[in-house]
């Protein structure tokens, strides 16, 4: 490869409509970028482990195709035209390998695209490579991939949060401008808050799950992974679409989810519920959400505390319900069809058996097996229904309270980017921390995190939730706080 | 385990006793996933540790309420069953680890 100076030191850490500015006055081609964000990857992946693995011969290609869109020949270029992006490897993407960070499914070479990666390509995006992430996207801290530990790029000994780590630290470290993650119980904003980037799980269902690996299914949701909010918006203009190859994807009652970028949160009503700001919240987390408030309170919204007594439940629920799906999800990899086999058995079950005990990690073992209990004979009444009832109980504690709010803010992790190993050995604890993204994924809700000030020399979120459908509302008010401040503006010495 | 002495969890119907090596070893075998001894015993431990956890659910009063399996209120979705291309072959068993031309080979399915 050809090594670029890009005539900006910034482009890196540009947002990408800035980056569209810049390609649509020449300042810069879509092969010059990539040329030069590939060199990036080069220089800083060897300690972020954000990427799996580069597919640069196909992006070149892609950004050669997107200079020629640019230049007036084939489709209309768009907002995402030229712009450099990483898919967590959890999407399949044709012809190039993706493994979910399994060893159970290394070496597969889907033959189809995700249908959010034919999109992206249909918009002229340019794929730069598949993102770290943990196991099958079981996990809060990208320690449970099989193929190494992401680091946070603010301090390499902190984790990036998870289970979409590899994209939040990628889009923080300037080694893409826009990652697609997954979003399970936080997997998109947790990650995005302890990376310092913006990220959001739209409405269940505005984006469809086609070539998505299932983790769970009720529950799994494809989101951007950004630098602002607008190009989170712009990004959801090209991947949300009704796809008939995905029974549970719906049509956007709605055109365009940037339509209410610049109005601004002058009168409307946003609540607190205070079961997120749960005891063992850190001090300096609790400061900078506090900070965020006063913010958007000066800018004219009103807020006021609010109560979802059923907060800690959501937690309850979702280590029922996730698990008994993916037990459901995971059946398939047998090491027969594709994927890996281990050692030869007697009988073809066995031979699964083993492959299944030998390449599966840690943590998706655990979740098998609870997910097996919970669904197996005498117990599935008292776990997978009772979940499922409570469930429909935290659906309506949110429509009540969004009865009376425009929408819910809260800080969307308690803690800062924890030390790597510190939580490893107590799967519990791992979960606790999940306690503010939890509940939005169980009522299928839409969500926003964007950065709101600093904690111990690492990034804190503010989470932004809105009712059904309500994704315009969610981007807005994240978008009114964020242009107010310069948080997301800041990016990591690296 | 943390949770494994936290009160509160006492005399509801569900109480959780710890959960015994065989019926760790019954779960494995449900879901076709071999383990070792020493695996068995941590995720005996560590699975006791979460279902207590979870137990909180029973004191949720669920009396008359439908289960939610969906987040968003998805009907069964019908479309024209019209016969499209399939795969080719080469694709179809081009990802499986053992193949004798045309098919895929696997272990004896009998003992």
């Amino acid at each position: 490869m050809v090594n670029r100076t890009p005539r900006t030191p910034d482009v890196h850490h540009m947002t990408a409509h800035e980056i569209r500015q810049m390609l649509d006055s020449r300042d810069i081609s879509a092969v010059e970028l990539t040329g030069s964000v590939l060199s990036r990857i080069s220089a800083v992946d060897g300690e972020i482990n954000a990427y799996l693995r580069t597919s640069s011969v196909e992006a070149l290609a892609a950004a050669d195709e997107a200079d020629r869109r640019l230049r007036g020949s084939g489709p209309t270029p768009g907002p995402l035209t030229g712009v450099p992006v990483m898919i967590k490897d959890n999407m399949s993407t044709a012809g190039i390998e993706t493994t979910a960070a399994s060893k159970i499914l290394s070496g597969y070479i889907p033959p189809f695209d995700a249908e959010v990666v034919t999109l992206l390509k249909e918009a002229g995006a340019v794929i730069l490579g598949k993102g770290n992430l943990d196991e099958f996207a079981m996990g809060s801290s990208n320690e449970h991939s099989a193929f190494g530990a992401v680091k946070n790029p603010w301090n390499t000994e902190r984790v990036p949060g998870g289970s979409s780590g590899g994209a939040a630290a990628a889009v923080a470290a300037g080694e893409c401008a826009i990652a697609l993650g997954s979003d399970t119980g936080g997997s998109i904003r947790q990650p995005a808050a302890l990376c310092g980037v913006v990220g959001m799980k739209p409405t269940y269902g505005l984006v469809s799950r086609y070539g998505l690996i299932a983790f769970a299914s009720s529950l799994d949701q494809i989101g951007p992974i950004t630098r602002d909010v607008r190009d989170c918006a712009n990004t959801l203009n090209v991947i949300a679409s009704h796809d008939p190859k995905d029974s549970t994807s719906v049509k956007a009652p709605f055109d365009d989810f940037g339509a209410m970028l610049e109005t601004g949160v002058q009168g409307m009503r946003l609540g607190v519920p205070r079961e997120y700001l749960v005891e063992g919240i850190e001090p300096g987390v609790r400061q900078a959400f506090e900070a965020a408030i006063a913010q958007l309170e000066s800018l004219g919204a009103t807020v006021e505390e609010t109560s979802l007594p059923l907060t800690d439940q959501a937690l309850s629920v979702y280590y029922v319900i996730a698990p008994s799906e993916a037990s459901a999800n995971l059946a398939r990899y047998d090491g027969i069809r594709y994927g890996k086999s281990a050692s030869d058995g007697a009988t073809a079950l066995e031979t699964s058996s083993r492959t299944r005990g030998e390449l599966f990690g840690d943590e998706v073992k655990r979740r098998i097996l609870i997910g097996t209990y919970a669904l197996s004979a005498g117990y599935y009444d008292a776990y997978y229904k009772k979940a499922q009832q409570v469930r429909t109980l935290i659906r309506r504690e949110f429509s009540e309270a969004f009865s009376r709010f425009d929408a819910l803010v809260t800080p969307t992790s308690p803690s800062v980017a924890f030390e790597l190993g510190a939580k490893m050995d107590d799967p519990l604890q791992m979960y606790l921390a999940d306690i503010c993204t939890i509940p939005v994924n169980i009522a299928g809700l839409p969500a926003i995190s964007v950065p709101c000030g600093m904690s111990d020399g690492m990034p804190v979120g503010l989470q932004v939730i809105g009712p059904q459908f309500g994704d315009q509302t969610v981007l807005q008010v994240a978008h009114a706080y964020e242009q107010s401040t310069d948080w997301h503006r800041r990016h990591p010495p690296l | 385990m943390p949770a494994h002495d936290a009160p509160g969890y006492a005399g509801h119907p569900y109480n959780m006793e710890s959960l015994t090596s065989d019926q760790v070893r019954y779960i494995a075998k449900l879901a076709n996933l071999h383990l070792t001894e020493d695996e068995i015993e941590t995720y005996r431990h560590q699975l006791t540790g979460i279902l207590e956890h979870v137990q909180s659910l029973q004191e949720v009063d669920t009396s008359g309420v439908e289960p939610t399996g969906h987040a968003t209120d998805s009907n069964t979705v019908l479309r024209d069953d019209v016969a499209g291309m399939p795969l080719d072959l080469d694709q179809v068993i081009g990802n499986a680890p053992s193949t004798s031309g045309e098919f895929i080979r696997v272990s004896a399915v009998m003992d």
